[in-house]
């Protein structure tokens, strides 16, 4: 139906090294490519790019946490505390000495990557749940530091205002302006990922995941590559820490707080742990089901509450919906929404003659 | 496809038309987008407040509406997250929203230039920066109530007013939730500690301030201070009340900002009795006392229900209905304006400019706010209401204090 593959046999050392190894998968990449580039711009409102602009920007810290978490095995509870390291970084850059985002962007990506390296020093003696407290640590003290420092926070308020990002003369201030923006770097940290999965560093990575003595032993350095993922997975948050500061025009600490680093870990164990796939599935599901339900919640309780009510009962309606369906996904299939797609791939891979 | 798989498909398909945008405004319709918090974090406001603004409205709207237009208030949830809320600010749009009411100052941050990019106007009482009073700088933000730097500036007023009418010589210490919101009076407080010549120390208490026996005992054994000044939020202000209690300190010589004014703090604090003597500022008036409270208790009682139960917490209650009421007024302006036309958020925004005092005063608890093109806080008039036999009582009609060193302080961040 979907595929029809007699094998996957491979003649040449490109075809082994494809991205995408089956014509299907190609043709599917493809389609999504045309379809967000140039199908969704065009037919969505701005409302609907506004939503899928709050995705992009998810998935590129998703895909961090799940290099991390997913890829390595090391916990983190502190993903949102380098986000504003990007944030702050990237702001301080971009008003004080006036650079432009192309520079600011990576800048604010190497400083979160740097202190990422620095806090995953107690990984190398700790792992688990007392790794999850040392990161948890980190959480506070990155937002403590950049409360208690002028220089940093940019004053009392602890908020810099950053001017909108231009490229080739036009600022970039609608939301279908910032579509195109936020794409290109949700497309380049995927396709980043799903390289650095199959690499040298992707394949330790998941060594030191299954069992870190045994990576030790047939020659990985075990200090090397756990700071290595700590600094990458620091990468991608700085990264999407800027594009938030970016895409809200300012940067301040109190939107990456301790409750946004749960909401990263809540993205990647929906989506499914050590999974490009599943950051992506993770990050929509997070971001657009509370929307979906809203609206739902809304179109059918107008006709039983009036206005004033309705606002009372949606607000917690949506919590309920939301936390029930984590729960019924988890349970249907507790290797997230990625392994719950490939069961169906997979059913219909042999279907009508599955045995 | 199995049984199962097709339910699913139907499922699926359920929800996606359901996504259908939903219909465009009426014509004699004005639309009003209202983030609230009401699951998140700062819920024991917004459980009280987001109600007691649609009480104000469906009041309105039962009169009749604003000059023949009737309200819809659109209210999106974002449990103090950020994301949420611009979520909610584009759908407020697309919907064709005149009027922005944001909830929570890193929310308020976050869509500081949407606003001004989208001509539509913004009101944050209570919430946001000081610095936001300059309409020059920020021309679609609208505190309309008393900053922090106001709210500090009378409580040092007050405070010299109970010390004797002197502050030589005399030592107030500031308590404070340690965030961006908490530090913001700081410098102002250094200035007039200069200007008045009292001795000032702050006392940070990490947030969530539950536990702030260290400071409370700082304050009253080695500080040993005369006057306190607390700036707290969430349940720091009832721990505040009984520590400082607990240590024998007068709570007369104690007053508090805004958020830590409301009467679910003095029961959550041990009740009234406990907290005898508790002075509070106050952007809006406390208590049933007012004719607009009393429109709205007569509405509920045409309808056959009793009074909402959410003005058993008349402080967070009053001031939600006193945002809907400028907002109401401001709409009316712009409308006035515009001889019956419909109005756009530009409209608005000059109509915020025009409010004066006497449009406000049939509510009874509505400051004499003055907006204007430069001046968008409207005076940074503030009441103090005081703890005293079981119930708030007025201390001090509206009043503000030093202005002029505020402005500097307003001039001084633009230059930032």
């Amino acid at each position: 139906m979907f595929h029809r593959e007699a094998g996957n046999f491979k003649t040449t050392y490109a075809a082994d090294m494809a991205l995408f190894p089956l014509p299907i998968t190609r043709w599917a990449a493809a389609f999504f490519a045309v379809m967000f580039i140039v199908v969704a711009p065009l037919v969505l409102h701005e409302y609907y790019l506004s939503i899928l602009n709050l995705v992009f920007i998810a998935i590129v810290g998703a895909l961090g946490l799940n290099i991390l978490v997913g890829y390595t095995g090391q916990i983190s509870i502190g993903h949102a505390a380098f986000m504003s390291v990007g944030a702050y970084t990237a702001a301080n850059l971009a008003v004080k000495l006036g650079l432009p985002f192309w520079v600011t962007l990576p800048a604010g990506g190497l400083m979160a990557a740097f202190i990422g390296a620095i806090v995953g020093v107690p990984s190398l003696r700790i792992k688990g749940t007392y790794l999850a407290i040392a990161t948890l640590a980190s959480q506070l003290i990155i937002e403590w530091v950049i409360n208690h420092t002028p220089a940093i926070s940019g004053g009392a308020a602890a908020s810099i205002e950053v001017p909108r990002p231009t490229l080739f003369g036009m600022q970039l201030k609608s939301q279908s302006q910032l579509y195109f923006f936020l794409l290109f770097f949700a497309i380049l940290s995927i396709i980043a990922t799903m390289n650095l999965a199959r690499s040298r560093i992707g394949r330790a990575f998941v060594a030191i995941r299954d069992q870190d003595i045994a990576a030790e032993i047939i020659g990985i350095n075990i200090f090397r590559y756990k700071l290595l993922a700590f600094a990458i997975s620091s990468f991608y948050a700085g990264v999407c820490g800027v594009l938030y500061t970016y895409y809200f025009g300012i940067a301040n600490y109190e939107a990456f707080q301790l409750n946004i680093s749960i909401d990263f870990l809540a993205m990647i164990i929906i989506g499914g742990l050590g999974s490009v796939l599943g950051s992506i599935l993770g990050a929509i599901f997070v971001t657009m089901l509370p929307v979906a339900i809203r609206i739902f919640v809304e179109t059918f309780g107008s006709y039983v509450w009036d206005t004033a009510a309705l606002s009372a009962v949606a607000a917690s309606m949506r919590l309920i919906i939301f936390g029930t369906l984590i729960i019924v996904f988890l349970v249907l299939e507790p290797e997230g929404l990625a392994r719950l797609w490939r069961n169906i791939r997979n059913y219909f891979r042999t279907w009508p003659f599955s045995y | 496809m199995t049984p199962r798989h097709a339910r699913h498909a139907r499922i699926a398909a359920l929800a996606l038309g359901l996504y259908a945008p939903a219909a465009a405004a009426q014509d004699k319709e004005v639309v009003i987008g209202m983030q609230c918090d009401r699951t998140g974090p700062t819920q024991i406001v917004g459980t009280v407040f987001c109600p007691a603004y649609h009480d104000y409205i469906a009041l309105v709207n039962k009169k009749g509406g604003i000059e023949g237009y009737k309200v819809k208030v659109l209210e999106v949830d974002h449990e103090y997250k950020v994301p949420p809320a611009i979520e909610s600010h584009e759908r407020f749009k697309k919907e064709g929203a005149i009027l922005a009411s944001p909830f929570g100052t890193p929310q308020l941050l976050a869509l500081l230039k949407k606003y001004e990019e989208d001509k539509i106007p913004a009101t944050s009482a209570g919430i946001g920066s000081s610095a936001a009073a300059d309409g020059k700088r920020y021309p679609y933000i609208f505190p309309i109530a008393a900053s922090y730097w106001s709210q500090a500036g009378v409580g040092v007023n007050f405070a010299k007013a109970q010390l004797g009418g002197d502050l030589k010589g005399k030592k107030i210490a500031y308590l404070f939730l340690d965030n961006p919101a908490g530090k913001e009076p700081i410098g102002l407080l250094e200035d007039l500690a200069k200007i008045e010549g009292f001795e000032m120390k702050t006392f940070a208490v990490p947030s969530p301030g539950l536990e702030m026996a260290a400071q409370v005992l700082d304050i009253t054994g080695r500080f040993k201070a005369d006057f306190v000044i607390a700036h707290l939020f969430g349940r720091a202000p009832s721990v505040a009340i009984k520590e400082l209690k607990g240590k024998g300190f007068p709570l007369s010589k104690m007053i508090s900002l805004v958020w830590g004014g409301a009467e679910a703090d003095i029961v959550a604090a041990g009740g009234w009795a406990v907290a005898e003597g508790y002075n509070t500022l106050q952007f809006a008036g406390v208590g049933p006392d007012f004719q607009v409270i009393r429109d709205i208790n007569a509405m509920y009682k045409e309808q056959g229900k009793q009074p909402p139960k959410e003005q058993e917490n008349s402080a967070t209650y009053n001031r939600g209905v006193y945002q809907a009421a400028v907002h109401t007024e401001a709409i009316r302006q712009a409308i006035k304006a515009k001889g019956g036309a419909k109005p756009t958020g530009e409209d608005v925004r000059a109509g915020f400019e025009k409010i004066k005092a006497e449009d406000l005063a049939w509510l009874g608890l509505a400051p004499p706010l003055a907006l204007s093109a430069e001046d968008h806080e409207g005076g940074g008039w503030v009441q103090i209401w005081s703890v005293k036999g079981g119930k708030f009582t007025k201390t001090s009609e509206w009043q503000q204090a030093y202005r002029d060193v505020i402005k500097k302080h307003i001039e001084a961040d633009a230059k930032k």
